[in-house]
């Protein structure tokens, strides 16, 4: 028996036990980048001396990475460890040479499955649950992460995927599904079907708790989904570049995210200058990775914005809280959990109009769901007058969108001058979603 | 060959006042228009009396125009007229991409404008088989 905690060892630490482990941690993490190709130049070209390092302080003097250092490199590069010990990769959105993957040891897979069963049991998931997981399988680690996770806790897990929702509400019938984890807007669309079939997941299901994550919602949304479904609603924060899901999680208080800081050391920075913010105050999350082997990151951006919770968690845990992503500090958006930058949108349209052409991404609200919009201007130069010709331009622009972002977007042709010009996330997205407007603290 | 002025607009109110207040500018005489339509766009097709100048008022003020080549043929204007053109195109397997016809105030005559896959063939099909087509001064005369 486990008792209240997964790990009561980690999860109890104190602030000083944490400083001491993250240090030592840091120290094997260095040394064993030393086996990396790419970490060895990396080192060198910033003069940095692993050795020389005393305190965590002194990880300072490295330069931050972020997705475009692991673009710019071999992933294989990366490997502290040979390629046969790799048994896993992931990846994060995007296809054609874009994406960012990630490599996992057997070691590696079993300590994100540990975090993220000891994310679940904190609020409350037991063996004689019945976890039915919403999220996409695969590359994605959303849904692998939980999967692992929820087989460690002992409970029976329905690994559900995404999408196909009259099926989803017929497994949580006849399962009795009791946790489910799903993508905040999906829970609500989810919610407009079990309306539509004459029944009430509050009495029609043994639900008990959800896990929302993979896209920035509001409180307000968190709250809807708990008087929709009869539940309590937990946030969830990762990235794949630090394993996946599992990175910080909100324990039964569900007020901040704890940064499992036994694993994760977290750095909060002023995207601008990459000097540390004063105590509670908004800055990009960086990320240092202290117990993965087969590709530790030191010192990542994640561009997510966010603030620590100075005060202590009456949950007991030690470990630091951050608060729900405000916002990023580059111009990529999620639409149904997948990350996506402008410019994949740009190179697309680059690629079937054979010149640049304005245009602008539109992200709205419909029926609880996302609903991407991508409006693109026909100049004269591109068209010879044909309307069949506007239709099968608009059929291969959404082909090609599908396959660079994974999202099926709309795609609507609209004539030359009706879309703001210029640079800027502030004219190229426009995102006018319920669930992250305003993105409020709870 | 006769010249058409044709001119993506979405399908929005106040789009053709625009489109029309720029021809209107120009002192252009409109003789025939269609739209052919999507459901949030089409294309709107302009016969003119001077398509050039239209066409580069249009662009001038941001509009995707495009100078098309189209086929004027004249019709009798009673029963049979125009079968009589659709079947000579067919015989020779000439697809009909698009069409509008007009009556003039005559009331003999009557003008199709056809748009076709085989453009410079069609015509030579046509008058080989004895239709008369309207030059671009003729047609821009009317």
């Amino acid at each position: 028996m486990k008792g209240e905690y997964w790990d009561a060892e980690m999860e109890l630490l104190s602030r000083e036990e944490i400083g001491a482990l993250q240090f030592k941690r840091l120290r094997e993490t260095l040394e064993r980048c030393g086996r990396s190709p790419f970490y060895r130049e990396w080192f060198a070209s910033a003069g940095f001396d692993p050795a020389r390092v005393r305190s965590m302080r002194d990880l300072g003097a490295l330069p931050c990475m972020d997705k475009n250092t692991l673009r710019g490199d071999d992933p294989r590069r990366f490997l502290t460890v040979g390629l046969d010990e790799v048994v896993r990769m992931h990846s994060s959105s995007g296809t054609t040479g874009q994406a960012t993957v990630i490599f996992h040891t057997a070691a590696d897979i079993e300590a994100w499955a540990q975090l993220v069963a000891r994310c679940m049991y904190m609020t409350g998931v037991r063996r004689s649950d019945v976890f039915q997981n919403m999220m996409g399988y695969g590359l994605f680690t959303g849904g692998l992460g939980f999967h692992y996770a929820a087989e460690r806790i002992g409970a029976m897990v329905i690994p559900a995927g995404s999408g196909n929702s009259k099926r989803q509400i017929q497994l949580m019938r006849e399962f009795h599904t009791t946790v489910v984890h799903v993508i905040p807007s999906y829970a609500l669309y989810l919610l407009e079907v079990f309306a539509e079939s004459g029944l009430d997941p509050r009495s029609d299901t043994d639900l008990r708790i959800a896990f929302i994550g993979a896209e920035p919602h509001t409180e307000g949304l968190r709250r809807r989904v708990e008087e929709g479904y009869g539940v309590r609603a937990y946030n969830s924060y990762g990235l794949s570049e630090m394993c996946g899901p599992g990175v910080a999680f909100e324990c039964p208080e569900q007020r901040g995210m704890h940064v499992w800081e036994d694993s994760f050391y977290l750095e909060v920075l002023d995207p601008d200058t990459l000097e540390p913010v004063g105590e509670g105050e908004e800055g990009e999350l960086v990320f240092t990775s202290l117990n993965r082997e087969a590709m530790p990151l030191l010192r990542y951006r994640t561009r997510d914005l966010a603030f620590v919770y100075p005060d202590e968690c009456p949950c007991g845990r030690a470990h630091r809280r951050i608060s729900r992503i405000k916002g990023r500090s580059d111009d990529m958006f999620i639409v149904k959990g997948v990350n996506i930058f402008p410019m994949q949108v740009e190179k697309v349209l680059l690629g079937v109009l054979g010149v640049g052409s304005n245009y602008q991404i539109v992200l709205d609200t419909v029926k609880s769901m996302d609903e991407m919009r991508v409006l693109v201007e026909v100049s004269g130069e591109l068209w010879h007058g044909e309307v069949k010709e506007l239709n099968e331009l608009r059929r291969r622009i959404t082909d090609e969108l599908r396959q660079e972002i994974l999202v099926t977007p709309k795609v609507e042709l609209v004539e030359p001058g009706s879309l703001p010009a210029g640079e800027g996330k502030a004219v190229r997205v426009l995102d006018k979603r319920e669930h992250v407007k305003g993105v409020e603290d709870g | 060959m006769a010249k058409q002025v044709n001119v993506f607009a979405q399908n929005q109110p106040g789009r053709l006042e625009r489109l029309t207040e720029v021809l209107l500018e120009e002192g252009i005489n409109i003789r025939a228009i269609t739209i052919s339509g999507a459901e949030e766009y089409g294309v709107v097709k302009l016969l003119v009396d001077d398509p050039r100048k239209a066409f580069d008022a249009l662009r001038r003020e941001g509009f995707s125009a495009y100078l098309k080549e189209v086929i004027a043929v004249i019709m009798d204007d009673r029963p049979g007229g125009l079968h009589r053109v659709c079947r000579v195109l067919g015989d020779s397997g000439v697809n009909i991409e698009d069409a509008y016809g007009f009556v003039f105030q005559d009331r003999k005559t009557a003008i199709l404008v056809v748009e076709v896959d085989r453009l410079p063939e069609a015509e030579d099909i046509l008058r080989s088989r004895g239709l008369e087509l309207l030059s671009d001064e003729e047609l821009y005369s009317l």
